[in-house]
């Protein structure tokens, strides 16, 4: 029987089969990043050029819509498809940014509350308790509304409020790796905590995290959405998805595609971050655990 | 769970709002901003804008304010609202019931097409109707309350627009009511065209919370009656003549319910959270429209007896269902 | 001369997979007749569980029956109206399971579910079903039955939640009992008990008993006949009696010698040979071949 070292097999684990929903999900995400970056190529219009004569105009299909103006205008006369592609950029920024900022501090103490229990685990369960016991919307309003507007705010308030959910999953299967018969393989020929923490545990529950990153994407463009339609995110100039959804709700009547359009590029981009993790968290799922 | 235990959760209930008030507290007062800047008219002195801080208490430390807020607090005055000059336990009691009615009747329609879709999966397993509800779950799941919330307003308001999208009650359909429980008193009078007019205005919000919660409720309880029905006494009381659809219902289901309420409460919870954005998305007048307002404007009384406000409910429903699964398992009763 | 109770003919049960149906029972013949006790031995797979199923209709996901017939007082159970075979399960046949631990709802009383028999198959009132179910309980040895009734199944021991579903078997009269293993999860001081029971009360309701087990020395205590099943066939067949003193087999040979008795000391136990076995699945894989069709 050939000779596999403990380390050897938990890599072997990782095999990737692709799922479909992979290569959806990654496809709406690759289009809206691209999206993002080439956006001053993509926009037919400056995002903040006003034109008061030609406001409030429907999509260019409909009666009365104008052809430089595929979607229509806002009520300051802005073309709405600049606006949504510019809006992508504040998206993709939070998404990227708070998100991995979230895994990274949420994943950092929940494999010490896992790896090294005792009072570190204590304090940490703690922690996430208390913070858990508050609801996640109200939580990042408050936090955004006492920092005040600003990209760095929204990014601060979903990095304090979903630490906890990388934490918690985290630490949870920290726990149950550390049981696992390699890492005690691996205590057994002398590895120290932390090399085995990092040589063992770690590639294990990478591909969990890969899936709850991905998630997590949407859900801060969620929460992005949320507060700039409160209107605690960037100043109200730079187009947002929420912020045009405010603008939208309050002219339901004379401007609906403003409310239906942003909406739809939030529901896609949620979608496509979703599928990218549902279908991630299939075709990583180590099979040794069945 | 015993009477020891309830006891031993009542008894956390003070420490942990307490932390939550430290924690807002603090929060809002370390921070850049003048919450009286809402409040200072054009042309005001330094010495006005200093009587507002001393008026306000907040030319204090900050310890000192928080001692000043506690003491106050629990004697019931909460202050006043810095932004609408009123009362801010009374501000607060008024609008509180708009929001108890709203998640009672998301929390309702919830479990109702929740439990009828786990059971109408389950019943026709691997047959088209299964699937159906799969797809269902699918997509409640990715859509978030407040999206559900502004694809009604699209829907409702601009292309079939047979239900109101803002606002509580029409105000020509009559406002005496005694309390601020409108939907409660007038099922219990009897008048039901009043009724009748709030359910059309709750409907919608009441919805919009309720599906990402209903599609969870599915989920659970159609995989927790798949395990029932897979069990020694469901294959016996098969072998007892009984037809499929009793021994889902009479037997499984039972069973099935404990662990989905046990589970999905915690979700319930969730949704007084997302009464915040969904109330403001309806204009609907209830404590989470309010807070969103206190918070853009910085009104701290009002936030802070709102914060607490909401961990109070937090805190009760989980209290609440945990009773209600202690009730349900009968083998959770005997220690 | 009485039609027998039950009849069990050329019964093949297979189990439909993607290319070849794995067999699980091959042309199984008993015969109970009525007030007989019967015992089904063999070793765990051997298919006895699956003779159950099938009289039950409760054969596992993809399993069916391929061919053969089993015939309940002259009628054949397969080809009644759903809602006619329904009504006689629960009533005149009725199975007393395996694992009492699992087999009682765990959230709902004893009375409602003795209760739930009485009214549905026997059309009861609810205030005459609780008085029955009381007398039932009693009969079945529970002591304070008016206590009990109103219990919840974790409340109770394994021995009495056995006797409650052998109460639940007989509660309408049957005219069969399908005994699975009944006392197979239970201690040992406990099995007797439950054993007398099963007896007192066939007795008393002039029921037949399938007595399914693995265990040759329940049988002798119990059954008048026994079959003797291995590799989904029947083995050997015949009195109970003849069978124990001059077996004419030798798997059921091996299957005696490796019984445990308590007048044998235990190193006299001969454990089975595998050549017994290796000749008995040859011939099953023979069998098997020569009757592809019955397995379709």
């Amino acid at each position: 029987m050939a000779e596999t070292s403990p380390t050897a097999e938990g890599r072997r684990r990782l095999a990737i089969r692709i799922d479909a929903r992979v290569v959806a999900g990654g496809t709406i995400v690759a289009i809206l990043l691209l999206t993002a970056i080439a956006a001053p190529l993509l926009a037919p219009h400056n995002p903040l050029d006003q034109d008061l004569l030609s406001a409030q105009l429907p999509p260019s299909w409909s009666a009365g819509g104008d052809p430089a103006h595929l979607f229509g205008t806002d009520s300051l006369g802005r073309d709405t498809l600049s606006r949504l592609i510019y809006a992508s950029r504040i998206a993709v920024i939070v998404a990227l940014v708070a998100a991995t900022l979230a895994c990274v501090i949420g994943s950092l103490l929940g494999l010490a509350a896992g790896f090294f229990r005792g009072a570190v685990d204590q304090i940490v369960s703690r922690l996430i308790d208390v913070w858990m016991s508050f609801p996640p919307v109200l939580l990042s309003i408050v936090l955004a509304a006492a920092v005040g507007a600003g990209l760095g705010s929204v990014i601060l308030a979903i990095v304090v409020v979903d630490w906890t959910r990388f934490a918690r999953v985290i630490r949870a299967e920290t726990l149950l790796q550390g049981q696992l018969d390699y890492v005690a393989a691996a205590k057994v020929v002398g590895l120290t905590p932390t090399a085995v923490l990092t040589k063992e545990v770690v590639p294990n529950v990478l591909p969990l995290l890969a899936t709850l990153l991905s998630v997590e994407m949407g859900i801060a463009v969620l929460v992005e959405a949320i507060l700039s339609f409160v209107g605690l995110s960037v100043s109200t100039d730079t187009p947002t998805w929420g912020g045009m959804i405010a603008e939208g709700r309050q002219l339901i009547n004379q401007t609906p595609w403003l409310l239906a359009l942003p909406i739809g590029c939030i529901i896609v981009t949620v979608l496509g971050f979703n599928l990218l993790g549902d279908g991630l968290r299939a075709s990583l799922d180590p099979v040794q655990r069945r | 769970m015993g009477n020891g235990a309830i006891l031993r959760r009542l008894l956390l209930v003070p420490p942990t709002l307490f932390g939550v008030a430290v924690v807002v507290f603090v929060l809002l007062r370390v921070v850049p901003g003048d919450p009286v800047s809402m409040m200072i008219s054009p042309g005001a002195t330094p010495a006005d804008i200093a009587a507002l801080h001393a008026r306000y208490g907040l030319d204090l430390p900050i310890a000192e304010q928080f001692l000043v807020w506690l003491k106050a607090a629990v004697s019931g005055d909460f202050g006043v609202s810095i932004t609408r000059r009123q009362d801010v336990l009374g501000l607060i009691l008024g609008r509180l019931p708009a929001t108890l009615e709203l998640v009672l009747v998301a929390t309702l329609i919830a479990f109702s097409i929740g439990g009828g879709m786990a059971i109408l999966g389950a019943y026709f397993r691997r047959r088209a109707p299964e699937w159906a509800v799969d797809g269902f779950v699918a997509a409640s799941l990715a859509i978030p309350d407040f999206l559900w919330g502004l694809l009604f307003i699209l829907v409702f308001g601009v292309l079939w627009p047979v239900l109101p999208i803002s606002g509580r009650i029409d105000p020509r359909v009559g406002v005496d009511f005694h309390t601020g429980f409108y939907l409660i008193e007038s099922v219990i009078t009897g008048r039901w065209t009043v009724a009748g007019d709030l359910l059309r205005h709750l409907i919608l919000p009441a919805m919009a919370l309720a599906l990402p919660l209903s599609a969870i409720v599915t989920r659970l309880l159609k995989a927790s009656l798949g395990e029932a029905e897979l069990q020694d006494y469901a294959q016996v009381a098969r072998s007892r003549g009984f037809t499929s659809g009793r021994v889902l219902i009479l037997e499984a289901l039972p069973n099935a319910l404990i662990s989905t309420v046990t589970l999905a409460g915690v979700q319930i919870t969730f949704l007084i959270g997302g009464t915040v954005l969904v109330e403001r998305i309806f204009s609907y007048e209830g404590i989470g429209n309010m807070a969103v307002d206190a918070m853009i404007n910085r009104d701290l009384p009002l936030i802070q007896g709102l914060v607490l406000t909401f961990a109070i409910l937090f805190i009760v429903l989980n209290l609440l269902i945990d009773l209600l699964v202690a009730w349900l398992d009968p083998r959770l009763q005997h220690g | 001369m009485n039609a027998p109770v039950l009849e069990i003919a050329d019964l093949h049960v297979a189990l439909a997979s993607a290319s070849v149906p794995v067999p699980l029972l091959r042309g199984v013949s008993l015969t109970i007749a009525p007030g007989e006790v019967r015992g089904l031995v063999g070793e765990s797979g051997a298919g006895k569980s699956m003779i159950g199923r099938s009289i039950f209709g409760l054969l596992p996901g993809g399993a069916r029956i391929t061919r053969g017939r089993i015939l309940f007082d002259g009628a054949d159970l397969a080809a009644l109206a759903d809602a006619e075979r329904r009504d006689l399960l629960g009533s005149r046949i009725a199975l007393v399971p395996q694992d009492p631990m699992t087999s009682l709802n765990p959230v709902k009383r004893i009375g409602d579910q003795i209760g739930v028999i009485l009214r549905v198959k026997l059309k009861m009132a609810r205030d005459a079903a609780r008085a029955r179910a009381l007398e039932l309980l009693a009969e079945v040895a529970i002591r304070e039955p008016a206590r009990v009734i109103d219990l919840y199944p974790h409340e109770l021991s394994g021995g009495m939640r056995q006797r409650i579903l052998i109460a639940m078997a007989f509660a309408c009269t049957p005219r069969l009992v399908i005994a699975d293993e009944p006392t197979t999860a239970l201690d040992v001081t406990v099995q007797r008990q439950v054993l007398r029971l099963i007896h007192d009360l066939q007795h008393r309701h002039g029921a037949a008993v399938l007595f399914v087990t693995h265990n040759f020395g329940l049988v002798a205590k119990l059954c008048q006949s026994v079959t003797v099943l291995y590799a989904g066939r029947v083995v050997e067949d015949g009195a109970t009696a003849n069978v124990l003193a001059s077996p004419r087999e030798p798997y059921t040979q091996a299957l005696l010698a490796a019984t445990p008795r308590f007048d044998r000391p235990a190193d006299a136990l001969v454990p089975l040979d595998r050549s017994v076995t290796d000749t008995l699945l040859s011939d099953a894989r023979a069998y098997d071949a020569a009757h592809a069709e019955a397995y379709r």
